[in-house]
């Protein structure tokens, strides 16, 4: 192990992550205008009825993909009784229909950005970049299940890049893990990682206000002037008497 | 009994000529922004018309409202909260920019910059949204004054309901405007439709707004809204709709649609209304009795038991004051005059619309009748099934009866006054035959056609207290602000960045950007000209034309008579 793996897998993933999550926090205290999903479904419907779907459902299967592969150890699954040769199975086979469905929805999307006047003037060097991470991410990672699907490599993933991953929020982190794991793996995680680390800065911030507090809510949303203080906070010897309304 | 107060308006059909200074006054007060460049709050269509967007009104196809389900429950046209969210990556029934129309500008640098030759140039159609040369196929109003009929009106969803024989004889007898707004109902399926809960309605008057920091641009507002009255704004990607103009409402002053109406046809006031009823009203089954219904919620303020409840929820006293004098309240439960616009939407719309008289009128005047005598107007709206259909609708979900009597009683009015105004005897039996009094009349009259200010604009303020609770608050520096003039420029992430920004701010910037911009609107020696607008008419000022090259020579020579500090000013004009 040199400096190089410590920079790679030590120092990067820390730097990334604390990226990742003050990132959120600045661009959500600074950037609440600009914090939107800026659909450009008003220019174009027909491949956007397709491309969206696929990519966004895709990506999502993908995400709990990741969450099961890295997040639970193999003793956990090996304990309830799934098997080393089913677990790959079943990963691979939801993974690779979730990857293609995610690729073909990405390629999709990227075709009409491109061809699309409206959709390409609308696009802007932030989103290029952005594009680009994540395409590369997705399909280092894609072929990492369609190597490991025909058992080219022989690196077990959760033997070496699950703990690596999980190591790091122990904050006791094993980069000697990750020099095992193969050059696919590697490349999946360092894109992922710088991919990470633009994440506050694009547009991808609207995973994050996945509207789920819709279910709950009522229909209407009643707000006061009261409770909405206007752009500024109120100043002083402006306090309200007794909060009373009117 | 909740009682809350409901900012309402209503127009008067038959004045509007259909100027569009509404929707212009708005657009530049609102919408003269990139972005919303499609986009207009206030919009005139002329009925029979395909409206804007193209067929809003079909939500077979736009699925925009709310309806009653099998249960007897009222749910959102587009289904349950599910159903949206599982949607939700590509909305399927969202309008594309051409049901609007692609925004465009013409290439005037071509005028000026064109080399000599044979032909005049030509300012060509550039996309505003690709900058590319365009074909303009389409506008806001591109069937305008019945502009492409009979072919294009026969695609206006509102004629389709009506029978194929009407639809023939149609354009030749019947044409209006329907001046649009957001309808800022009391029930907003827009609002309802939101995942983010952006859309909200302000307790204090009802008026419906886009927390801009809150939304996050899922766009099912856009289809929510079956008047399609919440527009996306395609380069900040968040949702933007009518205000209501709530900075001038806020201090008393009528909206800026209203303000500028030329036509004086447009009431400006507050409702009282029984907010733990509006569920059930909105739920009522039969689409025809949804008029009634909404009507059924709005309190008279007159009533004291009405005005305690009013003062319990904390309205103050100046407010009831205003709900009592309110031409709102009185044009659609006094007078029952004012017609919500498609109610079976179930939205409980608060702009009424009075329906024209007037195409009926010319009509019978053209027949050689007297056009205004009570008993001919009676026997014409009975005959002239055509327009009464179409209004009924638009006004009150088919139901002719209705319309009937809002026209009866407006071409009572006409007769009643003539009598008045040739000074012969007021007929009583005019007014009893609509089921009103003359008092009434004169009332309606006084309300219509005199169409006072004060009376037509009853808006009540909010309180100097509530001065820096407002949206925006004017009683400090409306420039005093982070992002201000001189504070220069806009986040990394650029303008679509950072807080929002008042609306004075951003206007003040883009007044500042035109007055400094290289164009020929700017010419480099714009710092010696003289502003018109403080020019008092006397004299000539220096400045107030070009200086000539001669005397711009003398001007420097130390002998040479020209203007200097203490000399008295130029008077004579130059020729």
């Amino acid at each position: 192990m040199n400096a190089v793996d410590i920079l790679l897998w030590v120092v990067v993933p820390y730097v990334s992550l604390a990226i990742f999550v003050v990132g959120h926090y600045w661009r959500y205290k600074y950037d609440k205008f600009g914090w939107t999903t800026r659909s450009s479904q008003l220019y174009e419907r027909r491949l956007l009825r397709w491309g969206s779907p696929l990519f966004h459902f895709g990506i999502l299967f993908v995400l709990v993909g990741h969450v099961m592969g890295l997040g639970i150890p193999k003793s956990w699954t090996e304990a309830v009784g799934l098997s080393e040769g089913a677990y790959h199975a079943l990963a691979i086979g939801v993974g690779a229909i979730a990857g293609i469905g995610t690729l073909v929805g990405l390629a999709i999307l990227i075709y009409r950005r491109r061809t699309v006047g409206p959709v390409f003037s609308a696009t802007t060097r932030n989103d290029k970049l952005m594009y680009l991470v994540l395409t590369l991410t997705i399909l280092f990672g894609m072929s990492n299940t369609v190597l490991g699907a025909v058992g080219h490599e022989g690196v077990d993933y959760r033997d070496t890049v699950s703990p690596w991953f999980r190591s790091i929020f122990y904050f006791n982190p094993q980069p000697e893990l990750m020099t095992e794991a193969g050059l696919g793996f590697q490349l999946h995680a360092l894109s992922a990682l710088v991919l990470f680390a633009i994440w506050p800065f694009t547009r991808l911030v609207h995973v994050f206000s996945a509207p789920l507090g819709y279910f709950t809510r009522p229909y209407i949303v009643y707000r006061s002037r009261d409770r909405q203080l206007g752009n500024r906070p109120t100043p002083r010897g402006w306090d309200r008497v007794g909060g009373g309304r009117r | 009994m909740r009682v809350m107060a409901q900012m309402g308006m209503v127009m008067n059909l038959d004045k509007c000529i259909g100027c569009h200074t509404c929707s212009v006054t708005c657009k530049q007060a609102w919408t003269n922004r990139s972005g919303v460049e499609y986009v207009w709050f206030n919009n005139v269509e002329t009925r029979p018309g395909q409206g804007y967007p193209r067929t809003y009104e079909d939500q077979e196809k736009w699925r925009g409202g709310w309806q009653v389900g099998r249960n007897g429950k009222l749910r959102l046209r587009t289904g349950s909260r599910l159903k949206r969210l599982l949607t939700i990556f590509s909305s399927p029934v969202q309008p594309s920019i051409n049901d609007y129309y692609e925004p465009w500008t013409y290439d005037y640098e071509t005028l000026t910059n064109a080399p000599v030759q044979e032909h005049t140039p030509v300012a060509q159609p550039r996309s505003l949204l690709t900058n590319k040369p365009m074909t303009i196929e389409w506008s806001a109003n591109w069937d305008d004054n019945l502009g492409g009929a009979p072919e294009l009106t026969q695609e206006d969803p509102v004629l389709k309901r009506i029978s194929a024989e009407i639809k023939e004889k149609f354009e030749q007898t019947y044409m209006f405007y329907l001046p649009r707004i957001c309808e800022h109902c009391i029930n907003p399926s827009c609002a309802a439709s939101c995942p983010s809960g952006a859309i909200y309605k302000r307790e204090e008057d009802g008026i419906v707004l886009v927390d801009q920091d809150r939304c996050r641009g899922w766009r099912q507002c856009v289809t929510g809204c079956p008047y399609k009255k919440v527009y996306f704004n395609h380069r900040t990607g968040k949702a933007e709709k009518c205000t209501f103009c709530f900075p001038r409402v806020e201090v008393g002053i009528p909206t800026v649609c209203s303000e500028t109406c030329v036509g004086r046809l447009r009431y400006i006031g507050i409702v009282l209304y029984d907010a733990d009823r509006v569920l059930e009203a909105a739920s009522t089954p039969g689409d025809q009795d949804l008029y009634m219904a909404q009507r059924s919620i709005i309190l008279d303020p007159h009533d004291p038991q009405v005005v305690r409840a009013a003062e319990e929820a904390g309205i103050s006293r100046d407010w009831i004051d205003s709900a009592q004098r309110s031409p709102i309240y009185a044009l659609i439960n006094r007078f029952e005059v004012a017609l919500p616009l498609h109610p079976e939407y179930r939205t409980m719309p608060m702009v009424w619309y009075i329906p024209p008289l007037s195409p009926v009128v010319d009509a019978l005047t053209e027949t050689g009748h007297d056009g205004e005598d009570a008993g001919n107007i009676f026997g014409a709206i009975e005959s002239l099934r055509i327009p009464v259909e179409y209004l009924a609708e638009l006004f009150t979900a088919g139901d002719t009866n209705l319309v009937t009597g809002v026209l009866k009683k407006l071409g009572a009015m006409r007769s009643y006054m003539r009598d008045l105004n040739l000074g012969r005897p007021a007929d009583e039996s005019i007014a009893a035959a609509v089921g009103m009094t003359g008092r009434d009349i004169e009332d309606m009259h006084r309300l219509l056609a005199i169409a006072k200010y004060d009376e037509r604009y009853v808006i009540p303020t909010i309180h100097a207290e509530q001065g820096p609770e407002r949206e925006e608050f004017d009683t400090g520096c409306s420039l005093d602000y982070d992002e201000g003039p001189g504070m220069g420029g806009w986040g990394p992430f650029g303008e679509t960045s950072g807080g929002s920004t008042p609306i004075a701010v951003e206007n003040f910037h883009m007044l500042a950007a035109r007055q400094t911009s290289d164009t020929m609107a700017a010419p480099g020696d714009k710092a010696q000209r003289v502003n018109l607008l403080n020019w008092d008419g006397k004299g000539a000022p220096e400045g107030l034309f070009p200086t000539r090259p001669e005397e711009s020579a003398a001007l420097h020579r130390p002998d040479g008579g020209g203007v200097g500090e203490d000399s008295p000013a130029v008077t004579e004009p130059k020729p």
